[in-house]
């Protein structure tokens, strides 16, 4: 059985090894500790972890403090809040300058379930990958969001990271190799490319299963780094496949899929579809209910590709 | 810490005179940025550069310096011009002032202006980087010292309150703010934007030590900066009561000032008021 485990307990494990590794990064927190994950830091690590309250927009800028004395801090708390309330300080104060803030925005996506659309973040990879300097991370499992958190310590510059709320498979592997900026094929194909990135890659990962039994070669992408993106990778998958289906758990407009095509499009178009969230707010229930409603599930999927290959030139 | 002489009140009376003339004049060759609100904050910033910080313009990165955080970005002309004539870039440069690949940019940017703490613009966000700066200080057990200008209007902003509620929070101590109190923004006068009053009060109630003082007088100014420093256990807020515009009597105390260069004559007519403008040896002499 595959295992299951939340994106968020990938970071709050590498928060703490941090801890342990890296005396510089220190962690603020929004009253929403332990959902973020960061708890599991400040309970190890008291005199590094700042509360500072209900205040997104002062918690960014305090950060910001903290990195030009030197410090790398972490800031977290559900990505409405802290890319959609505290956008002009992530912009104009960390991005402008190129502060090293290292932003972890929880909660992303519909599968965040029960609390429904105010706690949904479905805009975030657009808002963020909108600003220069920023680097916008989408880890597809715990142990790649390990790995990227442990990766965000490393560089220079402001770094977002989306992760979700609920268990989900863990697809990779401790030693699946991680490099910021790089695509991981996580399965050959030649029909059709499906690049995803987040919780989309294992559903990306059913659908080409589906899709091998109808007689369709479909390609895997996981495209966990949306900013800096890797295009060498995408315009392969364009070459050698000839068909795009972009996957995320997000707003369509000017987000993942964007992404994807404006490389596309630029440098080889062949025809593309859009799995993602279809200019709608999110909605209570179950994360599995809400994947079949928000239509994000492999059979989703499935569908987007009959449809791609019938517009595939020659 | 070291104790810094302090410097002769007259000197810098004269030397505020020049930095307002400076501040015309660059405004003039720009022509357009915000006269008003860099008017009234001189004293405050001369105090700082020219008696309080500890700063090394020839190693601006120099880990123990006292940082300064403008939080209203838009009166960077009076901080260029005391940066340039405290030795930071030379002086002919500030008649780059917002133009094309300029590092002096119409609101401050750190990447481009080395002395410059943060870039800064968008209103209301100063503080919370000055609480970010007093607290790594703290971990770092280092005795440098963090100052923060804010405007009156800004303290609209919600993000101050919360700034402010951090900064006792955490008793920042080795943090000094100072409220620009020039009872204007753009709409008009604070009282009919939105009132602040009673901004000790607010403050006081916020947890933080007060200092109520006339923003134009460099004595007072240079009283508060130490008493600041004498405070522990909270941060202090120094309340500068200032005159929009000062030192040049078409714009004193009017809004319209606050973001319009001066033009032509009024260039002219502005830098003859601030040459004429009596040093206050003069002014006793005329008393007798
Ligand atoms: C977040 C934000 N909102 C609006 C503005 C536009 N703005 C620039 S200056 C200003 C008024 C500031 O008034 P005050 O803080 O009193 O400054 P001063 O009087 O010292 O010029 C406004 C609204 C801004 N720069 N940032
Ligand atoms: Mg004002």
């Amino acid at each position: 059985m595959t295992e299951m485990k939340a994106t968020r307990d990938g970071y709050g494990e590498a928060l703490v090894e941090l801890g342990k590794t890296n005396p510089k990064v220190v962690v603020l927190g929004a009253d929403l500790t332990d959902s973020t994950r960061t708890l599991w830091f400040a309970e190890k690590f008291p005199d590094r972890f700042f509360e500072i309250g209900i205040a997104e927009q002062d918690m960014l800028n305090t950060a910001a403090g903290l990195s030009l004395t030197g410090k790398i801090p972490f800031v977290s708390t559900y990505g409405v809040f802290i890319a959609g309330r505290a956008w002009d300080q992530i912009r104009t104060t960390i991005c402008y300058a190129n502060l090293n803030v290292k932003i972890g925005g929880a909660h992303g996506g519909v599968s965040v379930g029960p609390d429904g659309a105010t706690h949904q973040a479905l805009e975030e990879i657009t808002l963020m990958r909108v600003l220069p300097n920023m680097k916008v991370i989408v880890p597809c499992d715990a142990i790649e969001t390990y790995k990227a958190t442990m990766k965000a310590a490393e560089i220079k510059g402001p770094v977002y990271i989306r992760f979700g709320r609920e268990k989900i498979p863990v697809i990779t592997k401790k030693d699946t190799p991680f490099k910021l900026g790089k695509a991981a094929t996580f399965r050959e194909g030649k029909d059709v490319s499906l690049i995803a990135c987040g919780y989309m890659v294992c559903e990306s990962l059913k659908a080409a299963e589906k899709l091998e039994k109808k007689g369709v070669s479909a390609r895997v992408i996981n495209l966990h780094t949306i900013k800096p993106i890797d295009k060498e990778a995408i315009i392969k998958a364009a070459k050698e496949t000839g068909a795009i289906v972009a996957c995320e758990e997000h707003q369509i407009m000017g987000g993942f899929g964007s992404a994807v095509a404006e490389v596309v499009v630029e440098n080889y178009p062949v025809p593309m579809r859009f799995i993602g969230i279809q200019d709608r707010f999110g909605e209570s229930g179950t994360p599995e209910e809400l994947i079949k409603e928000f239509n994000l599930d492999s059979s989703d999927i499935v569908k987007a590709v009959e449809e791609v290959l019938k517009h595939k030139h020659g | 810490m070291e104790k810094k002489k302090r410097p002769d009140i007259k000197e810098l009376e004269k030397e505020a005179t020049e930095i307002r003339k400076d501040i015309i004049k660059m405004l003039g060759e720009a022509g357009s940025g915000h006269p008003g609100g860099s008017l009234s904050s001189v004293e405050i910033l001369t105090g700082l550069y020219y008696y309080k910080l500890r700063y090394n313009p020839k190693k601006p990165d120099w880990p123990d310096r006292d940082r300064f955080i403008l939080s209203k970005g838009h009166v960077c002309p009076s901080l260029y011009t005391i940066m340039a004539r405290c030795g930071y870039f030379p002086k002919e440069e500030l008649m780059t002032l917002r133009k094309l690949h300029s590092r002096l940019q119409g609101h401050p940017h750190m990447l481009y202006l080395s002395g410059l703490e943060t870039s800064c613009g968008s209103l209301g966000q100063g503080l919370s980087i000055a609480n970010g700066i007093a607290l790594g200080a703290r971990m770092d057990k280092k005795d440098y010292r963090v100052y923060c200008l804010l405007g009156d209007g800004e303290t609209d902003e919600g993000q101050v309150w919360e700034a402010a509620m951090t900064a006792s929070h955490y008793k920042l101590n080795n943090l000094c703010a100072i409220i620009d109190r020039n009872r204007l923004q753009i709409d008009g006068f604070t009282e009919d934007v939105m009132k602040l009053e009673s901004v000790k009060e607010r403050w006081a109630s916020f947890g933080w030590h007060v200092i109520e003082i006339d923003g134009h007088n460099i004595k007072e100014v240079m009283d508060a900066y130490d008493e600041a420093e004498r405070t522990k256990g909270k941060p202090t807020m120094i309340i500068a009561h200032t005159i929009k515009g000062k030192g040049v009597s078409f714009m004193e105390d009017k809004a319209e000032w606050h973001g319009v260069a001066p033009k032509g004559e009024q260039i002219e007519l502005a830098l003859k008021e601030l040459n004429m403008k009596p040093t206050k040896e003069q002014l006793e002499e005329a008393e007798g």
